[in-house]
C-alpha cells in the first residue's frame, strides 16, 4: 500500500515526492534563468552572437524571421547548442538555457515515476510512465 | 527603438504575464503573443515560439512554490496529464485535416458558456456540499490545503472524473491544434466539472501546462522559431513575474481569483471567436 501517508494532510511535513518535485522545479528554473541571463549579457557586452552577424543595433533585423536560420543566425539542434555554448558563443548559451528550461518539466515527470515506484504505488507508476512515454515520443518524433 | 529598450519593455510585459499566469493557471501566451506581434512587430513564428517558452517558464516557476506550499494536487495533475498529452499529440496530428477556424469559434462559444457558469459562482471561495465520486476515491484525488487568505485548512472532494478527463483531453487537443487557451480549459475542467477549489484548480493547471508545452517545444526549437534574442527577455521576465503571482495567490481570496479569471476567460473566448472569423489560425 501507499507509504506517503501525508498525502492530503497539509499539516504534516512535505512528502519526499513533493520535496523532490519542488526542488527539481526550483533548480531547473534558477539554473536555466541564470544561463539565459549570462548568455544575453555576453551578447549585450560583446555585441557578438557567435553566429552570422546580424547588426546588433538594428532592431528590425533582430526581430525579423530569417528564412535561412539554422546555423546561420542561432543554433537549432542540441549538438550545435552544446558545442556553441562550450565555445562561449552568446546565442548558444541562451539557447542552452532555454533547453534546460524545456527539460525541467520532463525531468519532473521522470522523477515522479521513480517516486511512485519507490512507494510501490503501481496505479500511479502506470499513469506517470504513460505520461512520460507520450512526452518523450512527441519530443523525439517532433509530433505535438 | 534601441535593442535595450526592447529588451526592458518585453521583460516588463513578460513579468506581468508571468504574474497573471501564476495566479490563474495560464501560460501567459494571451499577453505575450499580442504584445510581441502587434506592439513590437515581432514575426509571428518568433511570437509563438516565445509563447511556448513563456508557458514552460510560468509552469515551472509557479509550480515550484505551489508544490512546496502543498496547494497543487499532484495526483490530480498527473492523472489528468494522461488526457492533455494524448489530446495534444492527436491535435497536432490532425491539425491539417480539421477546420481550425470553425473549431476556434466553437471552443470560443464553449468558453463563453463556461463564463456564464463561472459568473454565477463568482462569490464562491470554496465549493460547498460536494460529494466525492468513488472513482476519485479509488484514484486518491481528494485533498486538502492550508488557505492563508481564509486562515484555515480546506478539505475538498473531487467528483465527475470521466467528464473532467474528457474536457482535459479536449484542452490538450485545442492546444495541439490551435496553440492557445489550454490553461483556461484546464482550470474550467477542474473548477466547474470536478469541483476542486479555485486555488487548487489554478495551481494544478500551472503544474500541468509545462508538460503539455514541453511536448511541442522540441519541434518549435528545431524549426528555429525560438529566437534567443526574443525568448531571453520573455523567459527572464516570466520567471520574475511568477514570484509576484504566487504571493498574490496566497493572499487573495478564492472569490477574487474567480473574478480575475472570469475577465481573462471572456477575453480568451472573444479572441478565439475573433481569430476564427478573421482566419489567422494556423
Amino acid at each position: 500500500m501507499r507509504t506517503d501517508q501525508n498525502h492530503g494532510d497539509p499539516i504534516a511535513p512535505m512528502t519526499r515526492m513533493e520535496l523532490a518535485i519542488s526542488v527539481v522545479l526550483r533548480w531547473g528554473v534558477l539554473v536555466s534563468g541564470a544561463v539565459i541571463l549570462i548568455g544575453i549579457l555576453a551578447f549585450a557586452l560583446t555585441h557578438r552572437t557567435g553566429y552570422a552577424q546580424v547588426p546588433p543595433h538594428d532592431l528590425r533585423d533582430l526581430l525579423a524571421y530569417h528564412q535561412n536560420r539554422g546555423p546561420g543566425y542561432f543554433p537549432t539542434a542540441v549538438h550545435e547548442v552544446a558545442a556553441g555554448a562550450l565555445a562561449g558563443k552568446p546565442y548558444a548559451i541562451v539557447a542552452f538555457g532555454i533547453i534546460l528550461l524545456i527539460a525541467t518539466p520532463v525531468v519532473r515527470v521522470a522523477m515522479s515515476v521513480l517516486f511512485f515506484l519507490s512507494q510501490r504505488d503501481w496505479l500511479y507508476v502506470a499513469i506517470t510512465m504513460f505520461v512520460l512515454a507520450v512526452l518523450l515520443a512527441s519530443l523525439f518524433t517532433g509530433v505535438g | 527603438m534601441e535593442p535595450l529598450t526592447f529588451f526592458l519593455l518585453v521583460f516588463g510585459a513578460a513579468a506581468t504575464a508571468g504574474a497573471l499566469g501564476a495566479l490563474l493557471g495560464l501560460g501567459g501566451g494571451i499577453i505575450i503573443v499580442p504584445v510581441l506581434s502587434l506592439l513590437f512587430g515581432v514575426n509571428f513564428h518568433y511570437a509563438i515560439g516565445a509563447s511556448i517558452v513563456s508557458v514552460i517558464a510560468t509552469s515551472s516557476g509557479a509550480a515550484a512554490t505551489y508544490v512546496r506550499d502543498r496547494i497543487t494536487n499532484l495526483r490530480l495533475g498527473m492523472f489528468l496529464e494522461m488526457a492533455t498529452t494524448t489530446g495534444a499529440v492527436v491535435g497536432a496530428l490532425v491539425a491539417g485535416y480539421l477546420p481550425g477556424r470553425v473549431l476556434s469559434v466553437i471552443f470560443g462559444l464553449v468558453l463563453l458558456h463556461s463564463a456564464w457558469s463561472l459568473f454565477r459562482s463568482r462569490h464562491e471561495d470554496i465549493p460547498a456540499g460536494v460529494e466525492g465520486s468513488p472513482l476519485a476515491t479509488r484514484l486518491c484525488l481528494h485533498g486538502a490545503y492550508v488557505d492563508p487568505a481564509l486562515g484555515r485548512l480546506v478539505r475538498y472532494r473531487i467528483t465527475r472524473v470521466p467528464q473532467g478527463f474528457g474536457l482535459m483531453w479536449l484542452a490538450g487537443l485545442i492546444s495541439g491544434l490551435l496553440g492557445i487557451g489550454s490553461g483556461v480549459f484546464k482550470v474550467i475542467a477542474m473548477d466547474l466539472l470536478m469541483r476542486a477549489p479555485i486555488k487548487v484548480s489554478t495551481t494544478t493547471s500551472n503544474f500541468m501546462i509545462g508538460v503539455t508545452a514541453a511536448a511541442s517545444a522540441g519541434i518549435y526549437f528545431s524549426r528555429g522559431d525560438i529566437s534567443p534574442f526574443i525568448a531571453a527577455p520573455v523567459a527572464l521576465g516570466i520567471l520574475t513575474g511568477t514570484i509576484l503571482g504566487t504571493h498574490l495567490l496566497l493572499r487573495l481570496r478564492g472569490a477574487a481569483i474567480r473574478k480575475v479569471f472570469l475577465a481573462v476567460l471572456m477575453v480568451t473566448a472573444l479572441q478565439m471567436i475573433w481569430e476564427g472569423f478573421r482566419g489567422s489560425i494556423r
